[in-house]
């Protein structure tokens, strides 16, 4: 895959991978071995038909491919961009260490489709409500919209799409992409409510009233902090702040977009996931010299592989087994203590659990800190409900992904916390499952 | 979209829009807030609902940086782009005899719904509203209409006392038992007000902070309330006057001064 040469990319914006041509994407499909017990497809949280779609584009044929793929996933230019391949369908792959680039030929389908089909669709009469518009709820409105369906679609922000839009920088996901994609979903005829925060603007028990069935797909954007000494000094962002500045208001662009971010000389973004990762990456296009300090090591590091190695050629410095102590400053940040850290015995998480060592405290320089370090349940709405939950506020849902009310349903990352887009994905797909069993008959 | 139905200049600089927004209306209390943006390449920004029916709400603003100087220009039929609440927590109507609220500026557009509140609830109702000098009061005929004592100061005298709110307050104190002070306005008044009733009068105040989504994503807004992490925009926007950091909040304010600065300068520039 032919990506930005990093010394460029640094300075903008625009999407490091350049995606395959047709001559590659040829080349790279006719190395499957289209296997009688395909394992790749068991990978896969959606179970796409793998080896149908890379026969398709191995005979050039793009948009057959990009048909069977959304057989099973509506939203296949975002997952060939965002999900962890290299854990999921590829990881099965029998060739192993020479695996099929399964990601890349998504992607490359999702790309070069010319016209997006619409199937016919029965229509029902049963009205369905979703709240949110990120992956998971997308992926149940279209579900159910294709099964015919009266979705309406809940968007407490002006923009849909979820972390896809705020969350991953477009040098990641370009939003036009999930414009397209949330395009296709609006022409099966799900309607789009934005502006509208369910739990302030409507209850739902208003939406009870109007609905058949609800969805609560409202993620987890409630940010994390360390509670170390400094945490509240003007310089210090949660990521998800930085990023919705970034990424949903394009702050990168001030002043043609009036939605200011600090640009600093020194940042240091804390934290190991794909969050932090993102959150370096950005804040290096914005001039920064940049620090990512995590707990443990980089065989700990949960992020993507492929990102990591992508923040290591834009010159990001990884500070391994470190932990920030305080962060330091008068009116503003000038700097963060951190302690060196060793791993020790293994956690009730079955991770190695870091242990501070004593007396290597030490200070780096900085202007800006990025708190990365996960996020909990959006508490708006769930709080007013009597919906169960547990103690952290992540919904309790049944295998069909029904919340203790019967005709209320959840996915995505309010009920497990963070995971991936396509897992929510898969979420969305049960729930839809579960709900037009719930309906269909009355 | 949503389109201005009215616009007023209520003082110098300072500005009412009422817009059609029947869904926002019908849930709006005393004390919530709504998020609006102008316009495409626009930033959200935080404004107190004053006034409210089941078909329109009113916003009362005060021009003090870039977006607020372009709503400022903006008329009847009009329309801005997003507009999104309520939002915040919406003021408790505590059961008291006798409440102080405590207007500083533009703090009076949120001062005025939740007054007529504890009016309704049948409480004796004292407002003190403090502005640097007489041509930026607004609000006062409705206040007079509603409250049991109105005063008013003015740091220049040009009407009422001469002097602060905290003057004011410190008279009333003299003659009338208080049980409850509500304050909201600049950050040094809260905190003054706060400094004089502090173990010995229930005192509320409303914050106001930097905010990008307004309902709880992002962490911009958070003050710090008894040593704890709080987010205005969804644990307040009212909290426990004594346990606020008023100064840490004060300095998170001014984060972004320079960018202000630089966008209003370039605006003009561009006039």
């Amino acid at each position: 895959m032919i990506k930005q040469d990093p010394k460029i990319r640094t300075s903008n914006f625009n999407e490091v991978n350049l995606g395959y041509s047709k001559e590659e994407a040829i080349k790279e499909a006719s190395r499957c071995l289209q296997c009688k017990v395909p394992k790749c497809i068991e990978g896969c949280p959606v179970n796409i038909n793998i080896p149908s779609f890379i026969s398709f584009i191995k005979n050039d044929k793009p948009e057959k491919a990009i048909e069977e793929i959304k057989k099973a996933n509506n939203l296949p230019g975002i997952c060939g961009r965002v999900c962890p391949q290299e854990e999921q369908c590829e990881a099965k792959c029998i060739l192993k260490q020479k695996a099929i680039k399964i990601g890349y030929l998504e992607r490359y389908a999702a790309d070069n489709e010319t016209q997006q089909k619409i199937p016919k669709i029965k229509e029902s009469k049963h009205r369905v409500a979703v709240i949110g518009s990120g992956p998971s709820s997308l992926t149940c409105a279209a579900d159910l919209a294709l099964k015919g369906y009266n979705v309406t679609i809940f968007e407490a922000l002006h923009k849909t799409g979820g972390v896809l839009r705020y969350g991953i920088p477009e040098f990641r996901l370009p939003k036009k992409i999930v414009d397209n994609e949330i395009e296709y979903i609006k022409k099966l005829g799900v309607t789009i409510k934005k502006d509208f925060v369910i739990g302030k603007t409507l209850s739902l028990e208003d939406l009870k009233k109007d609905f058949d069935a609800i969805f609560i797909g409202v993620g987890a954007g409630l940010p994390n902090f360390m509670n170390i000494p400094g945490e509240n000094l003007p310089g210090v962002y949660s990521a998800n702040e930085f990023l919705t500045r970034i990424n949903l208001m394009k702050a990168f662009d001030f002043p043609n977009n009036e939605t200011p971010i600090k640009k600093s000389e020194t940042t240091v973004v804390i934290g190991g996931g794909n969050v932090a990762i993102d959150s370096a990456r950005c804040a290096k296009r914005l001039g920064s010299h940049v620090f990512l300090v995590y707990r443990r090591g980089l065989e700990e590091m949960p992020a993507r592989q492929e990102e990591i190695q992508n923040a290591k050629e834009e010159g990001i410095e990884f500070l391994f087994l470190t932990n920030p102590t305080k962060i330091i400053g008068i009116d503003k940040v000038e700097g963060i203590e951190c302690v060196q850290m060793m791993l020790g015995e293994e956690g009730l998480d079955g991770r190695k659990t870091p242990v501070p060592i004593e007396n290597s405290e030490f200070v780096i320089e900085c202007n800006q800190v990025v708190i990365a370090i996960g996020q909990g349940p959006n508490p708006l709405l769930v709080k007013q409900t009597n919906l169960n939950k547990d103690i952290k506020g992540y919904l309790y849902v049944n295998e069909k992904n029904q919340t203790s009310d019967a005709i209320i349903f959840a996915g995505g990352d309010i009920i497990k916390g963070e995971a991936t887009v396509i897992k929510a994905m898969a979420d969305g797909k049960k729930a839809a499952a579960a709900i037009d069993e719930l309906l269909k008959n009355k | 979209m949503f389109e201005i139905l009215k616009k007023e200049k209520l003082a110098e600089n300072i500005y009412s829009f009422q817009f059609k927004a029947p869904d926002i209306a019908k849930k709006a209390r005393a004390g919530h807030f709504i998020m609006l943006r102008i316009k495409e390449n626009g930033e959200r920004i935080p404004l107190t609902i004053a006034e409210y029916d089941n078909n329109t709400i009113t916003i009362v603003v005060q021009v003090v940086g870039k977006t607020t100087q372009e709503l400022s220009e903006l008329k009847k039929g009009d329309k801005i782009e997003d507009l999104v609440g309520p939002l915040g927590n919406p003021s408790e109507i505590d059961k008291v005899e006798t409440v102080c609220l405590i207007a500083g500026g533009c703090g009076c557009a949120e001062v005025y719904p939740i007054a007529k509140e504890f009016k309704k609830n049948n409480s004796k109702v004292i407002v003190i509203f403090g502005a640097r000098s007489k041509n930026l009061l607004f609000l006062e005929k409705e206040f007079k209409n509603i409250s049991d004592e109105y005063i008013v100061c003015t740091n220049d005298g040009s009407k009422g006392i001469k002097g602060f709110v905290t003057d004011a307050l410190r008279e009333i104190m003299k003659k009338e038992k208080i049980d409850l002070v509500i304050a909201v306005g600049p950050i040094p008044m809260m905190k003054a007000i706060s400094e004089m009733t502090k173990n010995h009068i229930k005192t509320r105040v409303s914050l106001n902070s930097i905010m990008v989504d307004g309902i709880g994503m992002c962490g911009s807004c958070r003050v710090t309330v008894n040593n704890k992490i709080k987010f205005v925009c969804v644990d307040g926007p009212e909290f426990n006057a004594h346990e606020v950091d008023f100064d840490e909040l004060s300095k998170r304010n001014s984060l972004y001064k320079d960018e202000e600065q630089h966008i209003c300068k370039l605006s003009q520039t561009i006039k």
